[in-house]
C-alpha cells in the first residue's frame, strides 16, 4: 500500500539534510516495525519519496512523503505504531492512504510557501516588497548562474511583526521543475543579510490543489 | 555562560557552519536527564568531530551505564570542526554539551575517550575551548575532574600532564567507582589532592601525579617512583570479569556519520597472538558473549534505533567459539529485514566465504582479509602464519563466489623486513588479481591497503625501531609503481603519519611538553590528512630539545626500562621478551586456545577466573582459592622458555 504523510519539521531536525531525512524516515518505519516496499533490482531502494528538498536550517509544517509498505493496514493502525518511533524534529499532522498509480509527489509541487522572520534589527524604513514586486527583473545570481528571481515570486508580503518585534514577511515562490525560487534570495534582494533570516515553510502548492491567481 | 545563552548564541552561529548537524544533539534515543536534581554530571568527550566519536562503542556503553544510575548523568561533547572553533571563539561561547548546552566546566567529571594517539592535540583544545587550565597542575577544586581511557592511554605518559587521572583497562566497572569517590570526595570538601588520593586506590587508576620519572645519563627511562606511598606500581589495568550485556539503546544520529550502524561486541581479546598487535595483547584474556545474548541485543537494537546495519565486533571473527552456530542464528532470525550485517576480521580460509555467504543480504561490498605480511617468512616473524597457497585457494574461491573486489590488508616495516618481502606484496597483489581473471574475467578488482608498522608499547614488538622516513618512502615508492594498474586499487599510510603515531605511542613523560608546543603552534585534528602539520611537531621537538628519532629509530636493548611499564597489562615482561626472541627465530606460536602460553593474564586474574569457570574465558581454569597450593595458577602445558 502506499502513504502519504503530511508532517512537520521541526527545531530538531533543522539540520537534517534531504538524505538524511530519508534515512531517518527509513528507520523511523523499521522502529515502528512497518514493513518498508523495496525497489527491484541489485541494490534494492526503500521505497521512501519526499516531496521537495527543505534547505538545511528550514523548518516546515507542511512537508509530504509517500512511503510503500508490504502489507495492507489501517491506516489507524499505522499511525498508532508510527507514533513512538518518531525521531524528535518529526511531528506527523495526518496519514492517508493513496492510490498506488497517483502521480509521483515530485511532479505534483508547483509552488511553495515561506514565512520569513528577520532576527535583526532593520535600518530606516526597511525594505518595500512592493517595490521589489514593480520591478520587471530581478537579475540575481546563485552558485555562479545568473538568473531571474522577479519570476519566480508569485507573492510578497509584509506580515504583522512577530512577539518579539521581529520583522515578518510571507512569500510564494515557484517550485517547478528548473525554476525553484529560495527564500534567502528574497532577503539577499530586498537588500538584508539572509543568514540573519529564520525560514519556516508553511504551505506546498500541489498541481490538483493550486488556487486562484486571486487567492492567496 | 547559561545553556540558554549558549542556545541563542548558537542560533546565529550554526546556520553559519559546515554540517551543523553535528552540534545540535537532540537526536533520537538521547538522553536528557534534569540537571538541577542529579548530583553526579559527567560529559564523554570523544576529541574528534562528531561524524567520528559517534561511532565510537565505548562511548555508547559509557553512555549508557552512567545515565541509568539515578544520581548520575552523562552528556556528550565532541571536538567542534575548525569553522565551528572559530565561531565559538569569536562569539565567546564555551564548549558545551550536546543534550542540555552546558558549558564543560559546569560538570563535575570530564571523560575523555583515547582510543589512538592522533587525539592528543584535540583534546588540549577542547580544554581550551571550554575555558579549563590544560595543565592537572594549574586546576583547582573549582574544576572538573579530568580523566581518559581508552587503547592510547596504555602509555599516558605524553598526556600525563593535562589528565588528572587515566582508566587503563575496560571501563565498564570503573567509571561506576570514579563517580562514587568523586561524589564522596565532593561532599568531604576535602582537598583536591585528596581527590586525586582517593582516586589512586581504585584499581585501575592511575594518577599520574602522584608518580615521579626518572631518566638515566644518556637520556633513556630509568624508572618510576611513586611519590604517594599508598599509590599503586604497577598499575593493573582492569577487566570485566563477564561482558556485560551489550548496549542496546544507540543514539541514532541525524547526520551520516563513518559507522552509522548497530555496533556489536560478540567477544573482547583475541588468541591469535600475531606480535605487532597492540590490542590482542592489551585486550587480553579473550571472552565471549553468548549465541543467544547477541542475537537478543541484535533483536532489541533493530526495535530501539531502526539501523540498516549492524556490525558484529570482534579482533578476530573467525575465533568466536559459536561463529557458525551465532550466523545460522542471524540468518534466519534477521534475514528478510533488509539488512547489512558485517562480520569483520575473517580468517583466510574457505570456512569465511561460508559465513560471508550465510549473512549476505541484499549489498554487499568487497571482501576483506589481512594477510599483513606477503611471504611466509614475514607472517612467520610477525605470528600470522598462514601459506601462500591458502591465500591463493581463498581468494580465488572468494571471486567464483560472486565478489568482485578483494581488500586485501598488508603492512610495511616490520621487523627485519627487507625490500623483497616489500617486493613480494605487490606480486602476490598481481597473483590473487590474475587467480580472479581466470574465474570471472576483467571485472576482477582488487584493493590494497598497505599501512605502517609502529612498534607498540606492551607488545613483543616494542624493542624494534620504526622505519626511518626514507624505508618508508622507499618501500611506498616501489609499491606505487609496481601496482600503477587498472584494476588494482593500492591505499597508503602518509609516512609523516606514522611518524607521529610512533612518537606519541612510545613517548615518556617529556613528550607532554611536546604535546603542548606542537599545539601551541596549531598542531590540531593530526588524524586528519588536510589539517596534520608536520611542521608544527619538528618545532615543537626543536624547542623542547628532544630528538624524535630517540623514541623511534633506535634498536633497544632487551633490558632498557621503557616508560610505559608501571602501566600493567597483565602480560609477563619475559612473556614478550620470549615471544620476541621467538619471532627473530620466525617461531610461531599456535592460537593460544590450544595451548596455554603463559602470558601473564591468568596468575594475575586468577580469582577471577576461578570464579567464573567455564566457557566465559577461553583461557584454561583455574580452580577456586581454597583448592589451590603452592603455585597460583597452574595452566596446561606452560611452555619451558627457550634459551638458546
Amino acid at each position: 500500500m502506499r502513504l502519504r504523510i503530511h508532517f512537520h519539521k521541526t527545531e530538531a531536525m533543522r539540520f537534517t539534510g534531504h538524505l538524511d531525512l530519508h534515512k531517518a524516515w527509513e528507520r523511523t518505519l523499521r522502529r515502528a516495525e512497518l514493513r518498508l516496499a523495496y525497489s527491484q533490482g541489485f541494490h534494492p531502494q526503500p521505497r521512501i519519496n519526499l516531496a521537495c528538498a527543505l534547505p538545511l536550517g528550514f523548518t516546515s509544517e507542511c512537508e509530504l512523503v509517500d512511503i510503500w509498505l508490504e502489507d495492507e493496514m489501517p491506516v489507524d493502525q499505522i499511525q498508532i505504531q508510527l507514533m513512538p518511533a518518531l525521531p524528535p524534529g518529526i511531528m506527523i499532522t495526518h496519514v492517508e492512504d493513496i492510490p498506488l498509480s497517483a502521480p509521483s509527489l515530485q511532479t505534483q509541487v508547483v509552488a511553495v510557501e515561506y514565512s520569513i522572520t528577520y532576527l535583526d534589527p532593520i535600518p530606516g524604513k526597511g525594505p518595500m516588497p512592493a517595490e521589489l514586486l514593480s520591478a520587471e527583473t530581478l537579475p540575481r545570481e546563485r552558485r555562479g548562474k545568473a538568473y531571474d528571481l522577479r519570476p519566480l515570486i508569485e507573492a510578497l508580503e509584509v506580515r504583522p511583526p512577530a512577539l518579539d518585534g521581529c520583522a515578518h514577511w510571507f512569500v510564494r515562490l515557484a517550485a517547478r521543475e528548473k525554476a525553484t525560487g529560495r527564500p534567502e534570495e528574497v532577503v539577499a534582494a530586498l537588500g538584508l543579510d539572509p543568514s540573519a533570516a529564520r525560514y519556516h515553510r508553511t504551505r506546498l502548492i500541489l498541481l490538483e490543489n493550486q488556487p486562484s491567481p486571486a487567492a492567496s | 555562560m547559561s545553556p540558554l545563552e549558549i542556545q541563542a548564541r548558537l542560533e546565529r552561529i550554526l546556520p553559519t557552519v559546515q554540517k551543523p548537524g553535528r552540534y545540535t544533539g537532540g537526536e533520537y534515543n538521547q538522553i536528557v536527564k534534569p540537571w538541577d536534581t542529579t548530583p553526579a554530571k559527567v560529559a564523554l568527550v570523544f576529541p574528534d568531530v562528531y561524524d567520528i566519536g559517534m561511532s565510537n562503542l565505548g562511548m555508547a556503553i559509557l553512555y549508557e551505564i552512567i545515565n541509568q544510575r539515578d544520581d548520575a548523568l552523562a552528556e556528550r561533547c565532541y571536538s567542534p570542526w575548525s569553522d565551528m572553533e572559530a565561531a565559538l571563539r569569536s562569539h565567546a561561547v564555551p564548549l558545551y554539551s550536546l543534550e542540555t548546552k552546558h558549558p564543560l566546566a559546569d560538570f563535575d567529571i570530564i571523560g575523555f575517550s583515547l582510543p589512538y594517539e592522533t587525539l592528543y592535540t584535540n583534546t588540549l583544545n577542547i580544554l581550551d575551548l571550554a575555558g579549563i587550565p590544560l595543565f592537572s597542575a594549574e586546576r583547582t577544586k573549582e574544576h572538573p575532574l579530568v580523566i581518559a581511557g581508552g587503547h592510547a592511554v596504555y602509555n599516558p605518559e605524553p598526556m600525563h600532564a593535562f589528565i588528572d587521572a587515566f582508566v587503563i583497562g575496560e571501563g565498564e566497572e570503573v567509571i561506576e567507582e570514579i563517580i562514587d569517590v568523586q561524589q564522596a570526595w565532593r561532599i568531604s570538601g576535602t582537598s583536591r589532592e585528596d581527590l586525586l588520593h582517593r582516586l589512586s586506590h581504585i584499581m585501575g587508576v592511575y594518577v599520574p601525579a602522584l608518580y615521579t620519572a626518572h631518566y638515566e645519563a644518556d637520556g633513556t627511562f630509568s624508572h618510576m617512583e611513586k611519590i604517594y606511598s599508598q599509590a599503586p606500581l604497577p598499575v593493573l589495568k582492569r577487566i570485566v570479569a563477564k561482558l556485560p550485556p551489550p548496549p542496546t539503546h544507540f543514539i541514532v544520529p541525524y547526520i551520516d556519520t563513518v559507522h552509522n550502524r548497530i555496533p556489536i561486541e560478540i567477544m573482547r581479546g583475541c588468541t591469535r597472538g600475531c606480535r605487532f598487535c597492540h590490542a590482542g595483547m592489551i585486550t587480553r584474556p579473550v571472552r565471549e558473549r553468548p549465541v543467544e545474548e547477541i542475537v537478543q541485543a541484535i533483536k532489541s537494537s533493530l526495535q530501539n534505533t531502526g539501523f540498516e546495519e549492524i556490525g558484529l565486533l570482534s579482533l578476530s571473527s573467525s575465533d568466536y567459539t559459536h561463529i557458525l552456530e551465532l550466523v545460522e542464528a542471524v540468518s534466519t532470525n534477521f534475514h528478510d529485514a533488509h539488512l547489512n550485517i558485517s562480520l569483520p576480521s575473517l580468517r583466510i580460509e574457505s570456512f569465511s566465504i561460508e559465513l560471508m555467504e550465510k549473512l549476505r543480504g541484499s549489498r554487499h561490498g568487497g571482501f576483506t582479509l589481512a594477510p599483513e605480511a606477503a611471504t611466509e617468512r614475514m607472517r612467520e616473524i610477525i605470528n600470522k602464519p598462514i601459506s601462500t597457497q591458502q591465500l591463493l585457494d581463498t581468494t580465488r574461491a572468494i571471486y567464483s563466489r560472486g565478489w568482485t573486489t578483494i581488500k586485501l590488508y598488508f603492512m610495511i616495516g616490520h621487523p627485519s623486513e627487507t625490500i623483497e618481502d616489500v617486493q613480494a606484496i605487490a606480486d602476490l597483489c598481481k597473483q590473487v588479481l590474475s587467480e580472479g581473471r581466470k574465474v570471472i574475467g576483467k571485472k576482477t578488482q582488487l584493493h590494497a591497503g598497505v599501512s605502517t608498522f609502529v612498534p607498540k608499547p606492551h607488545t613483543p614488538f616494542q624493542w624494534v625501531p620504526c622505519d626511518s622516513l626514507e624505508q618508508i618512502q622507499a618501500k611506498q615508492a616501489l609499491l606505487k609503481r609496481e601496482l600503477r594498474q587498472k584494476n588494482i586499487k593500492l591505499t597508503w599510510t602518509a609516512p609523516y603519519d606514522t611518524l607521529l603515531e610512533a612518537w606519541l605511542s612510545r613517548g615518556d613523560r617529556r613528550m607532554a611538553e611536546v604535546v603542548y608546543r606542537a599545539w601551541r603552534s596549531g598542531a590540531l585534528f593530526d588524524a586528519w590528512q588536510e589539517h596534520f602539520d608536520y611542521s608544527a611537531w619538528i618545532k615543537a621537538f626543536q624547542e623542547t630539545g628532544l630528538d624524535p628519532a630517540f623514541y623511534t629509530h633506535r634498536s633497544r636493548l632487551m633490558d632498557e626500562a621503557f616508560p610505559w611499564e608501571h602501566i600493567s597489562t597483565g602480560l609477563r615482561r619475559k612473556f614478550l621478551t620470549e615471544d620476541y626472541l621467538w619471532s627473530l627465530r620466525g617461531q610461531t606460536r599456535v592460537d593460544c586456545r590450544e595451548r596455554c602460553f603463559a602470558c601473564g593474564i591468568l596468575p594475575t586474574f586468577a580469582e577471577l577466573r576461578s570464579m567464573n569457570p567455564g566457557e566465559v574465558w577461553q583461557c584454561p581454569e583455574v580452580k577456586p582459592k581454597s583448592e589451590r597450593r603452592g603455585a597460583i595458577v597452574n595452566p596446561v602445558d606452560i611452555p619451558v622458555v627457550a634459551s638458546d
